[in-house]
């Protein structure tokens, strides 16, 4: 078993594959392009929430005969962006449902010209009724999407919750609030696009999943595959943001090229891309849970509402994580969870790292304190009287054939933090100071990989090849932006042929050149793609051995020999390998139950919070996160990886603030959406406990999104600790601190027990 | 742009410049576009991220607020100046050693308000350190790691050597 086995390459923090490159500036981003005869393009964008498109006119004024102008009537195919569901314009249509939504697209030589043309062109509405909460949409008076105001529900049952509630010894009722959360990578989104008659259309662009981008363009063009290549550029920062919107900016730029005959860029403005894009679904989370009187769970029956934006996009997908996470890590024989994705007529909202998972841990380990509040129990041991361990099942009948540590987890994580005699002492001290200082602590678990059957229907194919030249590059359609999939699948590829990472380069994630691997989301690429990897090189020595006479023990000047023997009579040396499901895995779609995931992270994290009675301003002193995600392929990316979720997941809890006025983000400028700076950001302590997931890349499992999943409970619950009140919100600015603060006073000696 | 063209001479990584461009373009645009030195980058556009960061006579600028008219006579040094003969700048070997840089996208700013830090300040405290960086956004790596290549580049130690160098 290759988890076992030593390894030589993965395990160690070789450098970031392209990071010189970075170091120097000679990295080349979308922006950083040129291409021949290049005009920039740029979007005309709905002012209203909703309502009918009555004219589009032109100022006289302007010189359009200098323009290349695309509406919905130039699309060629369909006007649809296809992903799950097919209900979002390319262009909109005689309709709008959201501010910011697309209409008209400009292209001109002079990118100076385009601010003055955006203007004047004149869109006439008749305004509709429009819908921007989830209790204006579930209350289905106004009609925004279909029959119903309904993107997507579930249900997902185990037991039975209505028979718990007249014999259980306790009953605790809470509700939870998520607001929006934009992804702010420092590079906005952009696209460059070229088209001609013969090889139809090549566009360049910052995005996650060249694939995705791919299908949508051949439907919206009504091209053959081979006449739509879809290439990725450095990529400034995603965190899912990159997704699904590429898609739609590849199409308009592709648009535009079509009309002008010119190669067309179109690269947003800081403001464009924070009104425009995606976020984070906004949610409010109720639930009812019932207890033994010893304080283990009896049932949990959870309502869990998000806010999916105008159109569906991956609302159902998203809705889907957030559902099979609401439960938390625990046992419990009887759960219901009823979930529903609303349409309001804002911006639609998208995949942001976690996925539906913070919203919904963040209901249900805030929850677990206030549990432990009311029935007069420590919160760290209503936590490990119900965690999961081996052999129990979760609320899809999901049984834990994999080790569960959340013990060890959480006594490294109160060791480490020095949990309780800090809370001792900080009781004491806080009744003599202005400043109350709390520890909170939040344990999770995050699936790795596609929900359910979802790695099967993406049957991904992944590979080596080697090229005359004496390169061996990784074949793959997940792209780096950031994270380090050059690195990790470069080390995979290197460790299973038994050559050095140096002789290892990324192949172009260029459609014309990569298979399809599948989307780089979901924390996949490690574990999911890069197992495919360590399998193409294992079946590429093999091959070598069989055909070429590669012998036992080689160096990389004997591996490289062997391919050009084995080229000089197969023609190509090429190495592909398509995903299997581990066994049982089973996931069925219409009971909602099975095998979730393939692997689970797990992790513990601690918060240590001050809060400012006087300033009312919460700062996360320092901050320990405990986690076991497999085989740690590489410590340096993998404690950055950690890190950097964790400083998101604190500006997620107390500093980034969506501001909506008629569905459009009032305060899109970095000016006054507010993320954590080099002053805001605690000491983060990582540690890693690992246990190899034989189904894994040398027993990787998933590592990206877990980070951001706890640091919003875990902070709240040290607020709660210190001041004594409960903050069941998030953003929770100052002004929320004072509005509550100021009415319901601190409790002295919150923090004794 | 309304304002004539006009001759603005400076001095970019060493090298005297002279270029015809309308004095109220931004300094940022013309280090991209008319001398395409890419490597400085556009976050925000008003100021608030730091990816557009130049050295400019000695001071940490925002590139994008300033008006190529004032960098008449300056000296100024982009990320393309910080390595010589091919050889990485120290700070960008312990970026490279200590996981400094993630996407990439403000790296440059970094490297560049960490430059002007360490040459005024070259063994910066913690604090120092965290005030310095302060106006550079980074949304990928949490600023620990950026932390640790600046503590690495100032002691010009052996990566082995250093680690929990985050405590304030």
């Amino acid at each position: 078993m290759s988890t076992s086995a030593r390894t030589r390459i993965v395990g160690a923090s070789v450098p970031r594959k392209e990071g010189v490159d970075k170091l120097v500036g000679r990295a080349r981003y979308i922006d950083d392009m040129e291409r021949e005869g290049m005009w920039a393009g740029v979007t005309v964008r709905s002012t209203i929430p909703r309502g009918f498109i009555r004219s589009i006119g032109f100022d006289k004024r302007i010189d359009w005969s200098e323009f290349a102008i695309v509406t919905a009537a130039d699309i060629p195919g369909a006007n649809c962006i296809k992903l799950i569901f097919e209900d979002q314009p390319c262009l909109a249509d005689g309709i709008v449902n959201h501010c910011d939504e697309a209409i008209v697209l400009l292209a001109h030589p002079d990118k100076h010209k385009l601010r003055a043309a955006v203007a004047a062109v004149q869109i006439e509405y008749e305004l509709l009724p429009a819908v921007f909460t989830i209790e204006e949409s579930e209350r289905q008076e106004t009609i925004v999407w279909g029959a119903d105001n309904l993107l997507k529900n579930f249900l997902l049952e185990k037991g039975d919750v209505e028979s718990v509630w007249a014999h259980a010894a306790h009953i605790v009722e809470g509700e939870y609030r998520t607001g929006a959360q934009e992804h702010l990578y420092i590079e906005n989104n952009g696209m460059i696009a070229e088209w001609s008659e013969t090889d139809g259309i090549a566009v360049w662009g910052s995005l996650q999943c060249p694939y995705y981008v791919h299908k949508s363009l051949l439907s919206i063009f009504d091209l053959p595959e081979d006449k739509v290549r879809v290439i990725q550029t450095e990529t400034g920062g995603a965190f899912g943001g990159k997704e699904d919107y590429p898609s739609t900016l590849a199409a308009h730029a592709a648009l535009l090229a079509m009309k002008s005959g010119h190669a067309v860029k179109m690269v947003y403005d800081r403001m464009e891309d924070l009104a425009a894009t995606t976020k984070r679904h906004p949610s409010r989370t109720r639930h009812r849970t019932a207890l033994d009187q010893d304080g283990r769970l009896l049932a949990m029956d959870i309502e869990l509402a998000t806010d999916g934006g105008a159109y569906a996009t991956l609302s159902s997908t998203v809705l889907s994580r957030a559902t099979l996470h609401s439960p938390g890590p625990y046992v419990c024989p009887n759960v219901r969870v009823r979930s529903h994705a609303w349409a309001t007529n804002t911006v639609p909202y998208g995949a942001f790292r976690g996925f539906g998972a913070p919203q919904a841990i963040f209901a249900v380990e805030r929850h677990m304190d206030e549990i432990a509040a009311a029935i007069g129990i420590d919160p760290i041991e209503l936590r490990r009287r119900n965690f999961l361990h081996d052999g129990d099942t979760t609320a899809t009948e999901q049984m834990m054939r994999d080790p569960v540590i959340l013990d060890q987890l959480l006594d490294r994580a109160l060791t480490e933090s020095d949990y309780h005699a800090k809370r001792k002492r900080f009781a004491r001290e806080n009744a003599r100071s202005a400043v109350k200082r709390g520890m909170g602590i939040a344990a999770f678990y995050h699936g790795s990989g596609f929900t359910g059957s979802g790695e099967r229907y993406l049957n991904s194919l992944a590979g080596i090849d080697v090229t005359p030249e004496g390169k061996v590059r990784v074949l793959v359609a997940n792209t780096e932006f950031g994270q380090g999939t050059n690195t990790i699948l470069s080390q995979i590829c290197a460790e299973a042929i038994g050559i050095d990472y140096d002789d290892v380069i990324m192949a172009p994630a260029d459609t014309n050149i990569v298979p399809n691997s599948g989307p780089t989301v979901a924390s996949r690429t490690s574990m999911v793609v890069g197992r495919l990897i360590e399998r193409a090189g294992h079946q590429l020595v093999a091959m070598l051995r069989e055909h070429a006479g590669l012998g036992e023990d080689f160096k990389s000047d004997d591996f490289l020999a062997a391919c050009e023997r084995y080229r000089s009579v197969h023609g190509e040396v090429v190495s592909l390998c398509r995903y299997e499901a581990p066994p049982n895995v089973f996931w069925d779609d219409q009971k909602y139950r099975g095998e979730a995931y393939p692997a689970f992270a797990w992790s513990v994290q601690v918060a240590q919070v001050a809060v400012d009675t006087v300033t009312y301003s919460a700062e996360v002193e320092d901050f320990w996160a405990v986690q076991e995600v497999g085989r740690v392929l590489n410590p340096v990316l993998a404690g950055g990886q950690i890190e950097g979720g964790i400083a998101q997941g604190i500006g997620y809890a107390l500093y980034e603030k969506v501001v909506l006025q008629n569905g459009h983000m009032a305060n899109n400028q970095m000016t006054n959406y507010i993320m954590p700076t080099a002053e805001d950001v605690p000491p983060i302590h990582v540690f890693f406990e690992e246990i190899p997931f034989q189904h894994g890349a040398f027993g990787a499992k998933g590592i990206g999104e877990l980070p951001h999943d706890g640091p919003a409970p875990a902070i709240l619950n040290a607020i709660r600790d210190a001041t004594g009140v409960s903050f069941n919100a998030i953003p929770l600015l100052p002004e929320d601190l004072f509005a509550q603060l100021a009415t319901e006073p601190v409790v002295a000696e919150a923090a004794a027990l | 742009m309304s304002h004539r063209q006009g001759t603005i001479r400076f001095r970019v990584n060493g090298e005297s410049r002279a270029i015809d461009v309308a004095p109220m373009k931004r300094l940022l645009d013309v280090l991209r576009e008319d001398l395409r030195l890419t490597g400085t980058k556009e976050g925000c556009g008003e100021g608030e991220c730091g990816s557009c960061s130049v050295r400019m006579n000695g001071e940490l600028v925002n590139s994008c607020l300033v008006p190529v008219l004032q960098a008449e006579g300056a000296d100024i040094q982009t990320v393309e100046g910080l390595s010589t003969c091919g050889a990485l700048h120290p700070l960008q070997q312990a970026f490279l050693d200590c996981g400094g840089a993630q996407c990439g996208i403000c790296t440059p700013g970094m490297l560049m308000a960490a430059t002007q830090l360490l040459s005024i300040n070259p063994h910066p405290s913690m604090a120092e350190i965290r005030e310095g960086l302060a106006g550079n956004l980074c949304r990928c790596t949490g600023f620990k790691r950026i932390f640790d290549s600046v503590i690495a580049a100032a002691a010009n130690d052996q990566p082995s050597t250093r680690r929990t160098t985050h405590a304030r």
